[in-house]
């Protein structure tokens, strides 16, 4: 499979990256590169393997359900969330208006 | 006296116990190397006062005859890779300049928790993307080696390069880093030090930047064995905000250390006799093997007949997960915001992230985002996850034959900066024989084996079961005596 200067401009539209008519044009040739590349993986029998979820085998815990267990990660942060968003108002993030 | 900046954790961490020097005298000396040594471009910010703290209180814990922790006095580099509190944290990305997370990572809380201070945080491939330390924003960091007779700037290996520039230039006596798919191992063999990335899960991946998610694991790199299970045993440890953080005790691997193999199998991969490896690296690797041999092991040959496989596995499995993971980079709640006049949320989204991010950390992206897009998701990442499966019980097959495998860590010693620079491609191959061990999650150390004949480190690969860090410690402490290796590059900084 390969993919065409559409196709790069598409996948740079889904991922939210702009992109100019150079940097996509550059980016054909290198992408497909890679996926020639990795096209290899096709000759390989796969049959009744399945896909690798966990690398090392682990239980996914449950924590006590209690409130602010761990203060790191609990609420009540409001400051320190926002303290480095860019445009913080009012304790909340600011972002260009979204409804017309 | 002893020149201060000579000296590793181990001789550190007893000197200032026995009270032969004082905690603040090493950090002063560190902190005054690092100042030195700009050139390399190791650090993208000092921290001399957190050194300094940590060693006060290291020094006065001494004095009180209080307990001191086991890295009590030892100042070390910060990959730039783990949130520090109050201290900007960048992945070396533009996008992340002038982040100063609210919080400390795990890892680096453990370490202040075991008595070390911080000299500064440590330059790295852009979001740990890279193999030569060419990709940060903050500007390619160098070798402290270089080839004899020249004065080319050299790769420190990538991504973990700051901590192996650094480490190696004794500028700092150890350093943390992360190994995603070669990114400890392969800098530690370009710079001539040791590097150790445990068993996925040992070491919390809470507070560290995350690029994929299911290989990335922390570790440490110092210049010797032991110097590396003293600081890994101060890192590892179960966290319970990490989901998949191991819930094990933490060996005391030091204690453990031993280089005496009798009765230990040592396995020898065929499939890593690869063409483009360097005559030198087989010649090192058949040298390994008569080094294990001697201290006590039996070599038998294995085979791992997925291993040509792993890297392209790698090329698509770290892309999907990088580009889900960097979603999060959106000009909103930290870092970078570019918003042009007028433009809307989804502007502001796409003209953040061609702002924020580098070229390759682009392009990793954009083949992620296509190998999980709708219609190829199977063909590409199913199929990747499918072979990693194979590549992971090659090794589960391995074992039955043997306790430890030796390998190359790199097929080539380090190159000029930027001589790849055009070629992603043959970049990659840099970690052809790092990444299987991590689509496995097993641990894997590389250690230092000679100087090739341009005067320039190669390494020596150690593969271990899972959980079994101490096998590979101690295959890698028996390299380590019988090599003797303890080149130091020529100061030009």
């Amino acid at each position: 499979m390969s993919v065409d200067k559409q196709t790069v401009a598409k996948i740079a539209s889904l991922a939210r990256i702009k992109m100019g008519d150079d940097e996509l044009e550059n980016l054909v040739p290198e992408l497909n590169n890679i996926l020639e590349w990795v096209e290899q993986l096709g000759e390989v029998d796969v049959e009744g393997v399945e896909p690798m979820s966990a690398v090392i085998p682990n239980t996914l815990r449950l924590r006590d359900d209690v409130v602010d267990a761990d203060p790191k990660t609990a609420g009540g942060r409001r400051e320190d969330v926002l303290a480095n968003a860019p445009a913080a108002e009012h304790g909340f993030f600011g972002v260009p208006k979204v409804i017309e | 006296m002893t020149e201060l900046t000579t000296l590793g954790v181990k001789a550190i961490r007893d000197g200032v116990r026995a009270g032969d020097f004082t905690a603040r005298e090493v950090a002063e000396s560190f902190n005054s190397a690092v100042a030195a040594a700009a050139e390399l471009n190791a650090f993208i910010v000092t921290t001399p006062d957190h050194a300094l703290a940590a060693a006060d209180a290291a020094d006065s814990a001494r004095a009180d005859g209080k307990d001191m922790g086991p890295m009590a006095g030892v100042p070390i580099g910060m990959k730039d890779l783990f949130a520090t509190h109050g201290v900007q944290t960048t992945a070396a990305s533009h996008i992340l300049e002038g982040f100063k997370p609210q919080y400390e990572s795990t890892v680096s809380q453990n370490l202040w928790d075991a008595g070390a201070g911080m000299l500064g945080k440590l330059n790295l491939d852009q979001f740990a993307m890279g193999s030569s330390n060419e990709t940060s924003y903050f500007g390619n960091v160098s070798s402290p080696w270089r080839k004899e007779g020249t004065n080319k700037p050299m790769s420190p290996g990538g991504s973990s390069g700051g901590s192996s520039s650094a480490v190696a230039a004794r500028i700092a006596p150890a350093a943390t880093g992360t190994d995603t798919g070669g990114s400890i191992r392969q800098p530690a063999a370009f710079a001539g030090i040791c590097g150790i990335k445990p068993t996925y899960g040992r070491c919390s991946r809470w507070g560290v930047v995350a690029f994929a998610s299911s290989l990335d694991q922390a570790g440490p790199m110092a210049r010797s064995v032991e110097d590396c299970a003293i600081m890994l045993g101060a890192m590892a440890g179960f966290d319970p905000k990490d989901a998949t953080s191991l819930q094990m005790d933490v060996p005391d691997w030091e204690s453990a250390l031993s280089a005496d193999l009798k009765g230990k199998k040592v396995g020898i991969p065929k499939e890593y006799r690869m063409e483009g490896t360097d005559q030198a690296i087989l010649d090192s690797w058949d040298q390994g093997k008569a080094w294990l041999k001697d201290a006590g092991a039996e070599i038998v040959d294995i085979s791992l007949p997925h291993t040509k496989y792993a890297l392209p596995a790698y090329y698509i499995i770290a892309p999907a997960e990088a580009s889900s993971n960097l979603a999060r980079y959106d000009g909103v709640r930290y870092g970078l915001r570019d918003l042009p006049e007028g433009a809307g949320l989804q502007d502001m989204y796409a003209e953040t992230r061609a702002a924020g991010f580098g070229d390759e950390v682009k392009r990793r992206i954009l083949i992620g985002t296509y190998v999980l897009s709708a219609g190829f998701y199977d063909a590409y990442y199913n199929q990747a996850q499918k072979v990693r499966a194979l590549v992971a019980r090659d090794f589960e097959q391995a074992w039955a034959q043997c306790d430890v495998i030796l390998a190359p860590t790199t097929p080539t010693a380090s190159f000029p900066l930027g001589s790849l620079e055009n070629d992603p491609l043959t970049m990659y191959l840099n970690d052809v024989f790092a990444v299987p061990a991590s689509l496995a999650g097993l641990p894997a150390m590389s250690v230092p084996a000679t100087l090739n004949e341009d005067g320039l480190p190669l390494g020596l690969q150690l593969v271990g079961k899972p959980f079994d860090e101490q096998m590979v410690l101690n295959a890698g402490l028996a390299i380590q005596q019988r090599s003797g290796f303890d080149h130091a590059p020529e100061k030009w900084w």
